[in-house]
């Protein structure tokens, strides 16, 4: 469980979040959404620990934690991003396999074994050895949240998973995300797409723009 | 024909300064070029004003005083080289400039994104540039860096002020002795061969890393 409480972040003298309390459950999605310059992708970057906050705290199963500084390996939050962000000159499975091979020392056997389950799981089984530019936007997509999944994430978050994809894909993103549901994956989902939101959700976050401004 | 022969023993003998010069310079200012673009990239300001101070003196003087001042300034302050070290010393010092430039380009193309990615999959900081961004990097500058290792080749003639016999010094020699201009005509033709090889290696870098896009 992740909570956020009191949590303010401002760039200079514009406080785009003002004591923000919400709380994602384990297992469950929560989608969170507003219009444009709300500060939604901001609230994500703070919980991702792009960004440093203000003021507020972090709690995951009710123990301190900040995004910003963490450096162990638990309480790991990954991240799909709005242009997904893949390493180019990798193929699909070194894209997957880097972090774990690196960061969590994992042996390259085991790695690319665990990589090869997620890349099934997700339909890619196929395209282990291709690279980023040979994948249509929605196999790029797949790979990202391979990738994040490699790191064994206790919260997976999406930067508005829909924008970047066919309006059409739309069904197949709520297939994705509700597939991780049911394998039991905390998920935090930024979007504009009130609709789509709403499909996945469990819990819904509003974020307006500040109007103290 | 006959007197061609006679005179291309040392005509390659001085090839073979020509190319010592040029290896040993990439060898040097190649990395040394990547490593002050990382600090031209630095938060640190001091550290990229000294760089940029650097880059400015390198680039902005003769490469043929500079030679000058190693080999015969340097030993007023007390730092003595011998000829063809000062000449090392004098080019390595000089491209680096020229590379650390280019890399810096390269390394400002790089996306942002690139770098957050690396960042939530809890890569460290050298572990995201030899993995993340010196490949990408390398693609992109292949080809200024490719202008400029042709440049060096022609470059290394300038060592004949601090008295080092190179190919080019080779055929002044023998023109001014035998006051014909032929072997100054085979100087030319060894410098485009040089150069022919070099482009060819060239290519063949580029096209190895044409596998992604």
């Amino acid at each position: 469980m992740l909570e956020l409480k009191n949590i303010t972040k401002s760039f200079g003298d514009r406080t785009i979040i003002k004591d923000l309390n919400v709380t994602v459950k384990d297992g469950e999605i929560l989608s969170i959404v507003g219009p444009s310059g709300a500060g939604k992708t901001t609230l994500l970057r703070c919980i991702t620990g792009l960004e440093q906050v203000n003021g507020g705290e972090f709690l995951v199963d009710g123990q301190p934690f900040d995004p910003y500084t963490n450096t162990s390996n638990d309480s790991v939050i990954g991240v799909v991003f709005q242009n997904f962000e893949l390493f180019p000159h990798l193929t699909v499975m070194q894209n997957i396999t880097l972090a774990p091979t690196m960061v969590l020392k994992e042996s390259k056997a085991d790695a690319e074994a665990t990589a090869q389950k997620l890349l099934d799981r997700l339909n890619l089984g196929d395209h282990a050895d291709q690279y980023p530019y040979q994948l249509s936007g929605g196999q790029k997509q797949r790979v990202a949240i391979a990738r994040a999944l490699a790191m064994r994430p206790n919260i997976l978050c999406y930067d508005e998973p829909t924008s970047a994809l066919d309006p059409n894909l739309r069904q197949e993103v709520e297939k994705l995300i509700l597939g991780l549901k049911a394998d039991g994956m905390t998920q935090i989902v930024v979007t504009h797409d009130l609709t789509f939101a709403k499909n996945i959700a469990d819990d819904m976050l509003h974020v307006e723009p500040n109007q103290a401004d | 024909m006959h007197y061609i022969l006679e005179i291309l023993p040392s005509l390659i003998s001085g090839a073979g300064m020509t190319l010592q010069i040029f290896l040993w310079t990439l060898v040097g200012s190649l990395p040394l070029g990547l490593v002050l673009s990382l600090g031209l990239n630095s938060k640190f300001k001091p550290l990229k004003w000294l760089i940029d101070f650097y880059v400015w003196l390198m680039r902005g003087t003769p490469l043929l005083l500079q030679l000058i001042v190693v080999f015969y300034g340097l030993p007023l302050i007390g730092i003595v080289f011998e000829r063809y070290e000062a000449a090392l010393f004098a080019f390595i010092l000089n491209y680096a400039a020229y590379f650390a430039e280019i890399f810096r380009g390269g390394l400002q193309s790089i996306d942002n994104g690139q770098y957050e990615s690396a960042r939530v999959l809890r890569l460290s900081y050298w572990q995201t540039i030899r993995k993340i961004v010196i490949p990408q990097v390398v693609k992109i500058v292949l080809p200024s860096v490719g202008n400029e290792v042709i440049n060096l080749i022609k470059d290394s003639s300038l060592v004949y002020v601090i008295g080092l016999g190179d190919l080019l010094r080779a055929g002044n020699v023998a023109t001014a002795r035998d006051v014909t201009l032929v072997p100054l005509m085979l100087v030319g033709v060894i410098y485009l061969l040089l150069t022919a090889v070099t482009t060819f290696v060239l290519r063949r870098v580029e096209k190895h890393y044409s596998y992604w896009k």
